[in-house]
């Protein structure tokens, strides 16, 4: 399946939860099927590099880029209360994980905004967009790092 | 360290969370959660807590003020509360909302109300159990209060000129940044700016989270916060003093370390805060680390 067709799915599955409270519940779900980075990807302490500036969540992310140029996303959350950054963790990694890195690239911080709709406050917001250009930023250094 | 033995003015404000989970059946006690995120509570909170938001149900829909007196009535009748309730509140954001939700409290004379120390941060750092089930109570009787009290907890902006003229004890909140004038919004709160950023004259600055360790969320003791308000910052307990943040909810933390765990008397939150200071025609403004 191609990013664009994932990316349909997720608006479809959205749509489907369009009131407030039907859209949390969707979100929730989402984020009780967070995982934690594997450990052969990453250990804690998760270094400070990896971590998304401005959310309170103290979310982090990790990018492993594939020969193919295909991607795996894994992020752990610290905060337990964080789970509006494991939503979007679950969704990132379902839309992009096996998908080229330039799809990554491509992702438009708009995405928060469709997801989370009336169920998100300003703050949360842009610590979530944070997460979405973490990922774009590792990505190109992954990038960087195979043409190098 | 228990909170008995923290040294505050006040202890009885503060719950611990040993105290909540010994009280989860206890009928005279409700727990009240207010976050920050809506995300939170639908995914799990202490059993048997219901949810107060901020916005919509602390605000006035259109004007910008709180709800009325009948209308508070009716809010925590809802939830089975009367005016003997011990009401615990407790958050996320290290009690942000919980704070400003107590404040509001205050406003309407519901005294017997408590904040959990830590918030969420450390009910559930103890590994304590948390529930989807939202509970429902039969609904009580609460008699409308005869008025919202603000003159004792909530400074307005002609008062505020007033005091800082008179070089009255003022404490700002925000983040240093905020502070020098050098944002003019919190970095994370870009719409919620103003036309001039700085502080009002005379406003000394101590950011609302130095109140708090931050490994647990829960209140720094009596001592800790003695050397940061009274010893760094030279603030007199016994003087009027007034705090302000943004929009009035983190110097509703600060409104409650500094009366209930240090003494302050006289005390009040500036809700209008930079919101409205920092728009507002003609008021003087002071920009940079100083407080002048």
């Amino acid at each position: 399946m191609t990013t664009k067709e994932k990316l349909e799915e997720l608006q479809e599955t959205l749509d489907m939860f369009a009131d407030p409270s039907g859209r949390a519940d969707l979100l929730i779900g989402f984020a009780d099927k967070f995982a934690t980075v594997p450990p052969e990807v990453a250990t804690p302490p998760w270094p400070k590099s990896h971590q998304v500036p401005q959310c309170e969540s103290e979310a982090y992310v990790w990018v492993t880029l594939h020969p193919d140029r295909t991607v795996s996303l894994h992020f752990a959350v610290e905060n337990p209360s964080g789970i509006s950054a494991k939503a979007l963790a679950v969704i990132l990694d379902k839309v992009y994980s096996g998908q080229p890195a330039e799809d990554v690239l491509a992702l438009d911080t708009e995405i928060v905004e469709r997801v989370f709709r009336q169920n998100i406050s300003m703050g949360k917001g842009l610590g979530l967009k944070s997460m979405v250009l973490a990922v774009q930023a590792l990505t190109r250094d992954a990038l960087k790092r195979a043409q190098a | 360290m228990t909170i008995a033995n923290k040294g505050y003015a006040h202890p009885d404000a503060l719950v611990s969370t040993e105290w909540v989970a010994e009280h989860l059946q206890d009928p005279q006690v409700r727990l009240v959660e207010s976050n920050e995120d809506p995300l939170v509570y639908p995914s799990g909170h202490i059993p048997g807590a219901v949810q107060i938001d901020w916005t919509s149900d602390l605000n006035d829909p259109l004007r910008r003020d709180y709800i009325a007196a009948a209308d508070f009535a009716a809010l925590v009748s809802r939830f089975g509360i009367t005016p003997d309730t011990t009401v615990v509140l407790y958050g996320d954001r290290n009690n942000w909302w919980a704070c400003y939700a107590f404040w509001v409290f205050q406003l309407f004379g519901h005294t017997n109300a408590r904040i959990l120390d830590g918030g969420r941060l450390k009910w559930e750092k103890d590994g304590r159990p948390l529930t989807r089930e939202v509970p429902t109570y039969a609904a009580s009787t609460y008699p409308v209060p005869s008025a919202r009290d603000d003159a004792a907890h909530r400074a307005f902006r002609a008062q505020v000129l007033a005091h800082s003229e008179a070089g009255g004890q003022l404490v700002d909140v925000r983040s240093p940044d905020e502070y020098t004038g050098a944002k003019l919004h919190m970095p994370e709160y870009p719409q919620e700016g103003a036309m001039r950023g700085g502080h009002i004259p005379g406003a000394k600055s101590v950011p609302w989270a130095r109140a708090i360790n931050p490994e647990d969320g829960t209140f720094k003791d009596a001592e800790q916060l003695k050397a940061i308000y009274l010893g760094e910052k030279q603030l007199d307990p016994s003087k009027e003093t007034i705090a302000y943040c943004r929009i009035g909810e983190r110097s509703s933390h600060t409104w409650f370390t500094l009366k209930y765990l240090l003494g302050f008397d006289h005390i009040r939150n500036y809700d209008g805060s930079w919101t409205e200071w920092g728009n507002l025609v003609g008021v003087p403004v002071a920009k940079g680390p100083e407080e002048g």
